[in-house]
C-alpha cells in the first residue's frame, strides 16, 4: 500500500504529500519523540498527536513512510512548512489514536 | 541587597536549534549590552560551552552562571544552575552517560559546536543533544541539589516539552520550588491552573538567536551580592508577588 492509497481509503486530511508513491510497511504510535526515533522502523506510517517541527525531523531521521496527526490536530506552521522542504506527507484524521492505528490495522490485513 | 536583571535561559551553538553565530562569547555580549547583569548559559544536555560563557561574561563585567536545560525521560524540559563551573561540569558528564546514543544528523538538527571563549568552533559534538535522557523527572531535583544547584520546569505555558503539557499536572513531589514561563505567556496563566496557585514564576527567553535577545531586562531579582549562589539562594526563597 502506498501513501497516497492510505489517505484515501483511511480519508485522511492532507497537509503535506511529498512523496505520495511512498510504500507503507507497517505502524508506529507515540507522541514522546525519543521514543519513536529509537522504536519505530523504515517505511512505518506515524501515529501522533505531536505537531511541532521536531516531528518532521524525526520522521526524517528514521525514514517514515507518513506521519499521520491523529485527534484532529493541525500541524502548527513550523512542522508544516519543514515537511514541505522534507518532501515528507504529513496527514490528518479526527480519530483518536487508537482508533485511527485500528483503522490502518484492519486495512493492512485486508487483501488488496 | 541588590536589584538585579536576569535571564537564566540561554542556548548557544553547542544546541543544535541554536544558529552557529550564537556563540557563547556574542551571547554573553549581546546581553550584556541590553543591560543584564545575569545570565546563564542551559544548552539542551549539556554543559560543554559553560567554561566559554563564564569567562566570556567576566569580559564584558556581567555575571555568568554555569546551566543546562535537561531533557527528562518524559521529554520534560528542566532548567539546572549551579554555583559552580565543577559542579556543573559534573552533572555534564553525568547526564552524557544518560543521553542514548543517537548520532547528530546536522543537516536535520542543526550543528553542535564547542566554541572558545572569544567564539571559535573547536569541535563538534557528534551525540544527538537534544534527545530525552534517561533521567526521570521525580529524579532531577535531587540530583541538582547534591551539586548545589537547582532546578526547575522550563516554559510550562508552552505545549511542547512542557511540564504541565506533557505530565497534565504539578506534583510537589518532583520537589521543584518556582517555575519558568515563556516570554509570550500570558500574566495571567496561574490564575485558571489550581495546582500552581502560589508557585513563583520567572521568565525565560530561550533565545537561540541574537535576535531574540531580549531589547531590555523585564524582571529583576533581589540578591544578596552579584555572585552564582546568591542568584541561586535568591531562587530559592522566591515567593509569589
Amino acid at each position: 500500500m502506498t501513501v497516497s492509497e492510505l489517505a484515501e481509503k483511511m480519508e485522511l486530511e492532507v497537509f503535506c504529500l511529498g512523496d505520495p508513491e511512498h510504500g507503507i510497511d507497517s505502524a508506529y504510535c507515540g507522541d514522546l519523540l525519543s521514543w519513536v526515533m529509537g522504536r519505530a522502523e523504515m517505511d512505518n506510517v506515524w501515529f501522533t498527536i505531536m505537531s511541532n517541527q521536531n516531528v518532521a525531523a524525526v520522521a526524517v531521521m528514521t525514514d517514515l513512510s507518513c506521519i499521520v496527526l491523529t485527534e484532529g490536530v493541525k500541524p502548527d506552521e513550523q512542522l508544516l512548512e519543514r515537511a514541505k522542504t522534507e518532501g515528507l506527507n504529513l496527514l490528518g484524521t479526527s480519530l483518536s489514536t487508537y482508533r485511527a492505528a485500528a483503522a490502518f490495522a484492519k486495512l493492512e490485513d485486508s487483501p488488496e | 541587597m541588590k536589584d538585579c536583571a536576569f535571564d537564566l535561559h540561554i542556548h548557544s551553538a553547542l544546541s543544535p536549534c541554536a544558529e552557529d553565530s550564537s556563540t557563547p562569547d556574542v551571547m554573553a555580549g549581546l546581553f550584556a549590552l541590553s543591560g543584564f547583569d545575569v545570565i546563564a548559559l542551559t544548552d539542551h544536555n549539556s554543559c560543554g560551552n559553560c567554561a566559554a560563557f563564564l569567562r566570556a561574561c567576566e569580559h564584558y563585567g556581567i555575571l555568568g552562571i554555569p546551566g543546562m536545560e535537561l531533557n527528562t525521560s518524559e521529554e520534560v524540559h528542566v532548567v539546572c544552575l549551579f554555583p559552580e563551573l565543577a559542579a556543573a561540569e559534573d552533572f555534564s558528564e553525568y547526564v552524557y552517560s544518560k543521553l542514548p546514543d543517537i548520532k547528530n544528523r546536522s543537516r536535520i538538527f542543526g550543528n553542535q559546536i564547542y566554541c572558545s571563549e572569544s567564539g571559535q568552533p573547536l569541535r563538534e559534538e557528534e551525540k544527538l543533544l537534544i534527545s530525552a535522557t534517561e533521567i526521570g523527572i521525580y529524579e532531577v531535583s535531587d540530583l541538582v541539589e547534591e551539586r548545589c544547584g537547582i532546578a526547575y520546569p522550563a516554559h510550562i505555558d508552552r505545549q511542547a516539552n512542557s511540564l504541565l503539557y506533557n505530565l497534565g499536572f504539578w506534583d510537589g513531589g518532583m520537589g521543584f520550588e518556582i517555575a519558568e514561563i515563556s516570554m509570550r505567556c500570558p500574566d495571567d496563566f496561574a490564575d485558571s491552573r489550581p495546582d500552581i496557585e502560589g508557585l513563583p514564576l520567572i521568565r525565560g527567553s530561550d533565545a537561540h538567536r541574537m535576535e531574540q535577545i531580549p531589547e531590555k531586562p523585564l524582571q529583576h531579582l533581589p540578591v544578596e551580592e552579584l555572585s552564582a549562589q546568591a542568584v541561586i539562594d535568591a531562587l530559592r526563597h522566591l515567593k509569589k508577588t
